[in-house]
């Protein structure tokens, strides 16, 4: 206990509340409220209407959602594949690969989402690959933004892992495509649910990439939200806002159930 | 035998260094290169000569420095409440900002137009903020709003591995709270917080969304010029000089990251309980770059 008098822990509770909820609590309130707003002239909305949450799942916005959703998931399982394979095959490579490969694939983590976008307009405006306009370099951009965080989940849960029982799968006469099939990817699930959990989060919110590529067709929620700000929208882009919250959550509730599903049945 | 089974991973990192080394590797070439595909210094001179370009520069370490300063002290408070004057509901906030990892920065920006917009909540209770949100100040407290849980998640990994009895010791030996807080719980955190904070500042510098969406023209940042010359002017050659500017700095920055971070796995006494179960939160392990 660190302190001992009562109306000392009262004192520094009551900070702690002011301070949370005018920093934490107050914005996420208050982005439910806008959500929810027909006329907003007080301190608070005098009426509400679910009229901006309707909106929100029709028409342009509807397809927004469903290109977002469409997004997150390729772009994700490309990443998770693709850092899964690295994380497992890097402690086999020699010394210089390993090194240069577990820098490589945690570079993407620093570089700035609006220069990874750059760096693909730039790329791919260009011979060998014209991507430019197109939905693949949305896709690209994607799955480039999540590897890195896909390849350190994954890759910390291998060496967390205890070799032992492959070894002793191996030693018993299983071949190397069964004891990674049968042994290490299922002990490896829950990493590899945590990492595909995270990849559509930040698929789901990813902006600054996304600004810099995206075609007139596949435009994904949070551009969209930004024209909606843009144009003075505000109430629809919060209603926006709500709706990709509640629609990554399920994602991510159907996924932590697959991957848990699993774990189990092992 | 063994060296086939090394060349595995080859598939994914080509693979990796096409979509990502390769694109940066141009952005490079591009800013120093004419149409033609001569050398050239123009775009270099160009940019970092222009008044646009140093402001930004200003802005962004600014931004970064304060926004991470807040962060360490909200965060470190925030833990340390939780951990050592903990309150019924405190796991419940601290679940509540393990979530807060997983959403998207522009959401507390688009909430800020609410709070201090000058159709917002505080201006029609009568506090004279008129034009705060567009002030460099407004996006450091957003900042400081969404990269708190960057600090404090790890740091509350740190504190609850002090034991209670230190504490009660050093209290029964006369210490008051205060210098408990500053010799016994604080130096066991140290690590926690160089990685976090690093991490942090990290992030700060490279942030664009709480920028776009509060939308103040004042408020130039290096990703925001990033984008302004890449799609709105189409000034490439421009865009890639602040581009590169901007990776050395970051890439500065997060080697720094990794060297304290290693420091700070070294460390065995100061470290956070090994996470064996992956994290199911949604923000689980955006944050385990720092736990």
């Amino acid at each position: 206990m660190l302190l001992w008098s009562r109306s000392a822990r009262r004192w520094v509770w009551l900070a702690f509340a002011i301070v949370f909820g005018a920093i934490v609590l107050a914005p996420l309130a208050i982005l439910v409220l806008a959500g929810f707003a027909r006329s907003w002239n007080g301190v608070l909305p005098t009426q509400f209407t679910t009229g901006h949450l309707r909106d929100a799942v029709a028409g342009d916005q509807l397809a927004s959602l469903i290109v977002s959703l469409q997004t997150a998931a390729i772009a994700g399982l490309l990443a998770v594949v693709a850092g899964s394979w690295a994380a497992l095959a890097v402690p086999a490579a020699p010394r210089w690969l390993r090194r240069v490969v577990d820098s490589l694939l945690h570079l993407p983590v620093a570089v700035p989402s609006v220069v990874v976008g750059l760096g693909l307009l730039v790329a791919f405006s260009q011979r060998p690959l014209l991507l430019n306009g197109t939905r693949w370099i949305v896709l690209i951009a994607h799955a480039v933004l999540v590897v890195a965080f896909a390849y350190s989940t994954v890759s910390a849960a291998v060496t967390r892992a205890d070799p032992a029982y492959a070894e002793v799968a191996a030693s018993l006469g299983a071949r190397p495509a069964r004891v990674l099939w049968r042994v290490r990817l299922p002990m490896l699930l829950p990493a590899i649910g945590a990492a595909a959990n995270l990849s559509i989060a930040l698929s789901m919110g990813e902006v600054g990439a996304t600004i810099m590529v995206y075609p007139p067709d596949w435009r994904t929620v949070p551009v969209t939200i930004f024209t909606l700000t843009d144009r003075g929208n505000a109430f629809d882009a919060a209603a926006d806002t709500l709706l990709l919250l509640a629609a990554s959550l399920v994602a991510l509730t159907i996924i932590g159930r697959l991957t848990r599903g699993h774990a189990a049945h092992r | 035998m063994r060296r086939a089974h090394g060349l595995w991973v080859l598939p994914p990192a080509l693979l990796v260094a096409g979509v990502f080394g390769y694109p940066l590797v141009l952005v490079a070439l591009q800013s120093a290169r004419t149409d033609g595909g001569a050398w050239t210094a123009l775009s270099w001179r160009l940019v970092t000569g222009s008044h646009e370009f140093q402001a930004a520069i200003g802005a962004t370490v600014l931004i970064a420095v304060a926004a991470t300063a807040g962060c360490l002290l909200l965060g470190t408070f925030f833990a340390l409440v939780i951990a050592f004057v903990p309150f019924p509901g405190a796991r419940l906030v601290s679940r509540l900002v393990d979530t807060m990892l997983a959403f998207p920065s522009f959401l507390i920006a688009l909430s800020f137009t609410f709070l201090y917009g000058a159709a917002g909540v505080l201006h029609a209770a009568g506090v004279p903020i008129s034009g705060f949100l567009y002030t460099r100040w407004c996006v450091i407290l957003a900042e400081i709003t969404f990269y708190t849980p960057f600090v404090m998640r790890p740091v509350l990994a740190a504190f609850t591995q002090v034991p209670a009895d230190r504490l009660n010791v050093a209290a029964s030996l006369g210490a008051r709270p205060w210098r408990v807080v500053r010799q016994v719980i604080l130096p066991e955190a140290l690590p926690a917080l160089a990685a976090s904070g690093s991490l942090t500042l990290l992030l700060t510098l490279n942030e664009f969304g709480i920028v776009l969406f509060i939308g103040a023209k004042d408020v130039t940042t290096l990703p925001m010029l990033v984008e302004t010359k890449g799609v709105v002017t189409f000034d490439y050659p421009g865009a890639c000089v602040v581009a590169v500017v901007e990776v050395a700095l970051s890439l500065a920055l997060y080697s720094l990251y990794r060297w304290v971070f290693r420091r700070y796995e070294r460390s065995g006494s100061a470290r956070p309980a090994p996470r064996h179960e992956p994290d199911q939160s949604p923000g689980g392990d955006r944050a385990a770059l720092v736990a």
